[in-house]
């Protein structure tokens, strides 16, 4: 078990090891990607949001000059109704590939329909134009209540409830429901004095990468393919492909650019495989492009969702019971993240007589993707403002009642299992003692709050190799995409071991061929289970230079220690060797040295934040003003502090964005009308002040330098956050996401 | 995006003449920082460009406190806000070239082409409206004649221009004694964000400074076309500067404004929105020429 405790390498900023590349504009990413001969790739897209797609007709297209192929849904193979596991989530591969090419409905507008190949990229865009396809129109059902409904427009006929394992008799949008229940809720409402219950919406949301998805593929008359892209995950990649397209994965070779940002949403599939069947058509290299309006129209963003919560607690402060019920907009396809909402909603806090009900539902918008703790922040912005009500109606201080009622490890949760140790006191009590939770509020309109996010973290699979350089560095392979640092905080975790400077670690993201099966970059999993790899590769390097100074000093290795980066014996004789000098001694004492790690991890440690902000509400426009920001989190350890900041300030800046203004806004066609970054609004930095994050360490006992994940906690508490000011700079509670002016001015009754 | 044919213009009847013969499949390219990304996006279709940014009528930039100010149409906002003279003297138009996208799109955007571009919210024509420009256009075969800013647009996208017509440059009149100029429009963001409601104010005061000789108003993405308000503008005439008097005039600017619901605001919120901007706009005009 990891203790409270320093180190020479973890827990320091040295400069990342990708940083000149990226500074200086030469780092690599997909769209750079060039080779001889290539082709290029355009996607012919659903106009509609709902409808049947009655015939295609591409023999005009394939006839225009420079075009060198076409593909449809025609041009899948067979695939079997099977559930796939694709990491952070798994999805039934006929879904997978319909959603790729739609076969018989289109089900969202943007929904990929066809595509071309040709000699250049404005051929292939001409081109489109010439592809006839016939659509039925369809009604759209585009929210999630809509959706529900008995007579509402069906996207899948032959879909039926899964209703706790039985299938409904009729068929519905509602992909599936679950509850969790424990205790007598009842019997907790009898108990308390204070009873709050409110209903909240969000909207849809996108993850808002800067890099538009890409791929470019190479299919060889071997039967070999290769597909260099930007990804989460190369495995994820190569695995879906696979599948989709009925390839041995062995056949399969993905090569991972540089990443621009993904969040979440660089793990499903959408124009690899349309790349990989293009070039299997035509031989050639072929490189398909997203446009913006393609990312926000045709990528999966995080759902929409009703949230109902209710929750009862006595006068002294202490919960009684509490119930949420979760609807959640899978997008087109089953597979809404409202299983780690309906985990996450009461996680802080013991909760000894609740229900939890979860509605996974289909509409007719892209299929939803993961996002930075999918599901916590919708279920979140809910229970923490009923918390913050029923704070203001006993009287008690917000921060004390999370104090009060914090969960404790062992305590049984709603859906079952016992509560692991988590910082959650720890971050209050930071919260509480930084210098913004005292500072006077100056000014009039002006308000502040709190709220508390709390995410799982994931373990799941990772590989690192190491090898040894006779100069007395190491080269250190990983499959991990590096998003946020972690090739910086993976290798320092390796030199932590070997006792030598985190500068002397070459890091290198590898494609499938060239390093162990890794799970995707998700689930905060990178830097403590692929850090846990290169520990463990580190270790075996370790033991293997051990033997090799017994074998310089002809003695037994367990005569050899090793601390502080050098290598002794212990037998008498006073002889020492650094790293670096045993390194330069490799090649006469048997040659190479190479350093295997695999971690599959079962205690990733979840990770849990307190977030206070000043808002200032003009009450004129309805605006929100972001004054001050301070968010606090439990990393068990921070490898380096630089970028788990980084990680607290980006994850609290994209909540604030969903918070004010971020959203997906449809017309009654079911077509987005702002599916662009001027009409999307994410903040600017005009927007936002320093966010100040406040790094706790509460050592994860699972991870063997305390590490706990830490990029998706900091997105979910800003709503909540934001909400709880707004209320005490207006004394309005906003019940919808996102705050936007408008919907200000219409809860303070100004329009 | 469709290849199409990039022709720079040496003269203004050169220019004229290309346009006159593609007739609406050509367009005059200034800063281009609206026409290139509609080709390319599609959402226009067009077989020339006829650049003007060799135009010498079209680059000019002169300013006398007797004859006012010559604004050729492609100069760029930020040749404009980088001139101490026209910034003193028309603070309202200097207000909307600061805050029409960022630093490096004002390198190249120009007013004549946000006026060109005919968007009901584009940030320039209320300021344009209330300072008095006068739009003057080049036609084919040498003529010329000139249009009030207000009369200018004519729809979404559309504007008097004829084919074969040129904007070339605007003269705007001196500004008159105890008089300034303010412009203001609310975006959800503080950068980055295209007027969910704009508003300009032009405002004469007397020489005590506390009652309003005249004042003209000009409105943003309230309508199809930005609008002079000018019965809220009149109401103020002769009125001592007062809460109810501006009260009023903002009043009366909301009862003209016709606005929709889209993705930027909803047209009650607009409505709302007329009634704050128009308050905020005289009285930051009515500030600026308190404190000169």
């Amino acid at each position: 078990m990891a203790e409270k405790k320093d180190y020479k390498v973890v827990g320091t900023r040295p400069i990342r090891h990708d940083g000149v590349d990226k500074v200086t504009g030469r780092a690599l990413y997909g769209a750079d990607f060039q080779t001889v001969g290539l082709l290029h790739g355009k996607v012919l897209r659903s106009p509609h949001a709902h409808a049947r797609i009655k015939s295609i007709d591409t023999s005009r297209a394939e006839a225009h000059p420079g075009v060198r192929a076409v593909v449809t849904a025609k041009d899948f193979p067979a695939v079997e109704d099977k559930i796939a596991d694709l990491g952070e989530g798994a999805a039934n591969v006929k879904d997978l590939q319909d959603n790729v090419l739609a076969g018989d409905k289109a089900l969202y507008k943007g929904h990929q329909v066809a595509a071309v190949a040709a000699i250049d990229p404005h051929t292939a865009e001409e081109a489109l134009e010439l592809i006839d396809v016939e659509y039925e129109v369809l009604p759209p059902v585009i929210k999630v209540l809509d959706a529900m409904k008995e007579d509402a427009p069906l996207l899948h006929e032959d879909m039926h409830t899964d209703e706790m394992g039985e299938k409904s008799e009729k068929p519905s949008n509602i992909a599936a429901h679950f509850q969790h229940k424990q205790g007598d809720p009842e019997k907790g409402y009898a108990e308390a004095d204070v009873v709050v219950e409110q209903e909240y919406t969000t909207e849809t949301v996108h993850q808002g990468y800067i890099e538009p998805h890409n791929a470019t593929a190479l299919y060889n008359p071997d039967g070999q393919l290769t597909i260099w892209c930007s990804t989460q995950g190369a495995f994820a990649v190569r695995g879906q492909v696979s599948e989709i397209l009925q390839i041995p994965v062995s056949k399969v070779k993905v090569v991972p650019m540089e990443i621009g940002g993904g969040f979440g949403g660089k793990i499903n599939v959408y124009i690899k495989p349309i790349a990989a069947m293009l070039s299997m058509k035509t031989g050639k290299p072929v490189k398909v492009l997203m446009s913006r309006a393609d990312v926000f129209e045709g990528t999966g963003p995080t759902p929409g969702s009703y949230v109902r919560v209710k929750m009862g607690a006595t006068n002294d402060g202490r919960i009684t019971a509490a119930e949420a019920y979760l609807a959640f907009e899978a997008g087109a396809y089953p597979g809404s993240p409202v299983g780690a909402a309906a985990f996450c909603v009461f996680s802080p806090y013991k909760v000894e007589n609740g229900t939890v009900d979860g509605y996974d539902v289909v509409v007719n918008k892209p299929k939803t993707a993961a996002y930075r703790a999918p599901g916590a922040t919708n279920a979140a912005f809910a229970a923490e403002t009923v918390i913050d009500e029923i704070c203001e109606k006993i009287g008690m201080d917000p921060l004390e009642f999370r104090i009060l009622n914090s969960a404790t490890e062992g305590d049984i949760r709603i859906d079952g299992p016992p509560a692991p140790r988590v910082g959650f006191i720890e971050t209050v009590e930071a919260a509480k003692d930084h210098p913004h939770y005292s500072a006077p509020l100056e000014g009039e309109n002006v308000g502040r709050g709190v709220a508390s996010g709390y995410w799982p973290n994931f373990g799941m699979k990772s590989s690192v190799s190491i090898n040894v350089t006779g100069d007395g560095t190491i080269s250190l392979v990983e499959g991990s995409t590096d998003i946020g640092g972690t090739r910086a905080s993976i290798a320092m975790q390796a030199a932590e071991v070997l006792g030598i400077p985190a500068e002397s670690v070459t890091p290198t993201v590898a494609d499938t061929d060239s390093v162990g099966y890794t799970d995707v970059t998700g689930g905060s999993r990178t830097a403590f289970a692929t850090g846990y790899a290169a520990y463990e590769a580190a270790q075996d390097v370790k033991q293997q230079m051990i033997e090799r100074a017994a074998k310089l000093w002809e003695v037994d290795p367990e005569e050899v220690q090793f601390a502080d980066g050098v290598f002794s014996s212990v037998n008498g004789k006073e002889q020492e060797i650094d790293f670096k000098g045993l390194a330069e001694r490799l090649d006469e004492t048997g040659g190479p040295v190479v350093g295997r790690g695999t971690a599959d991890p079962n205690q990733p440690g979840p990770s849990i934040g307190l977030h206070v902000v000043d808002v200032e509400v003009d009450p004129d426009t309805g605006k929100i003003d972001i004054l001050r920001y301070t968010a606090t989190q439990d990393a068990g350890k921070a490898v380096h502090p630089s970028y788990v900041e980084g990680q607290i300030q980006g994850g609290a800046v994209q909540g604030i964005g969903w918070a004010l203004n971020e959203e997906y806004i449809y017309n009654e066609k079911g077509e987005m009308t702002n599916a662009s970054f001027l009409d999307y609004r994410i903040p600017t930095c005009l927007d936002l002040p320093m966010i100040d994050a406040v790094i706790v360490e509460v050592p994860n006992p699972g991870h063997p330098f305390g590490v706990r994940g830490v990029g998706e906690t900091p997105i979910i508490a800003p709503p909540a956050a934001i909400a709880n000011a707004v209320y005490r700079a207006t004394g309005v509670r906003l019940k919808e996401l996102p705050m936007s002016p408008g919907r200000v001015l219409k809860a303070m009754g100004k329009i | 995006m469709r290849a199409f044919e990039y022709v720079p213009a040496k003269t203004v009847a050169e220019a004229t003449s290309l346009l006159a013969e593609k007739g609406d499949q050509a367009k005059p390219l200034a800063g281009g920082t609206d026409l290139i990304v509609m080709v390319r996006e599609n959402r226009r279709q067009l077989e020339r460009m006829v650049d003007i940014k060799d135009l010498p009528e079209a680059n000019v930039l002169s300013y006398s406190p007797d004859t006012g100010l010559e604004l050729g149409a492609a100069v760029p906002c930020h040749e404009i806000y980088a001139d101490d003279a026209v910034s003193a003297a028309y603070p309202g138009l200097i207000d909307a070239a600061k805050i029409i996208g960022g630093t490096a799109i004002q390198g190249r955007a120009s007013v004549g082409g946000n006026l060109c571009n005919a968007s009901p919210a584009a940030d320039t024509i209320p300021p344009l409206i209330v300072l008095g420009a006068i739009c003057v256009i080049a036609g084919p075969n040498g003529s010329t004649r000139e249009v009030p800013a207000e009369q200018f647009c004519t729809a979404p996208g559309q504007t008097v221009l004829e084919n074969g017509e040129l904007l070339v440059s605007f003269k705007i009149p001196p500004p008159p004694k105890n008089s300034s100029s303010f412009y203001l429009r609310f975006i959800p963001r503080n950068e980055m964000d295209i007027a969910v409601v704009g508003a300009g104010a032009s405002v004469i005061l007397d020489d005590s400074k506390t009652s309003i000789v005249s004042a003209r108003i000009g409105l943003a993405a309230v309508a199809p076309t930005p609008l002079l308000a000018e019965e809220a503008g009149a109401s103020l005439a002769g009125k001592e500067i007062s809460d109810e008097a501006i009260d009023a005039a903002a009043e009366a600017a909301q009862a003209i404004a016709s606005p929709i619901s889209d993705m930027r605001g909803t047209a009650e919120q607009r409505t709302h929105l007329v009634g704050v901007l128009t308050r905020r706009a005289l009285n930051g005009a009515i500030q600026r020429v308190k404190e000169a």
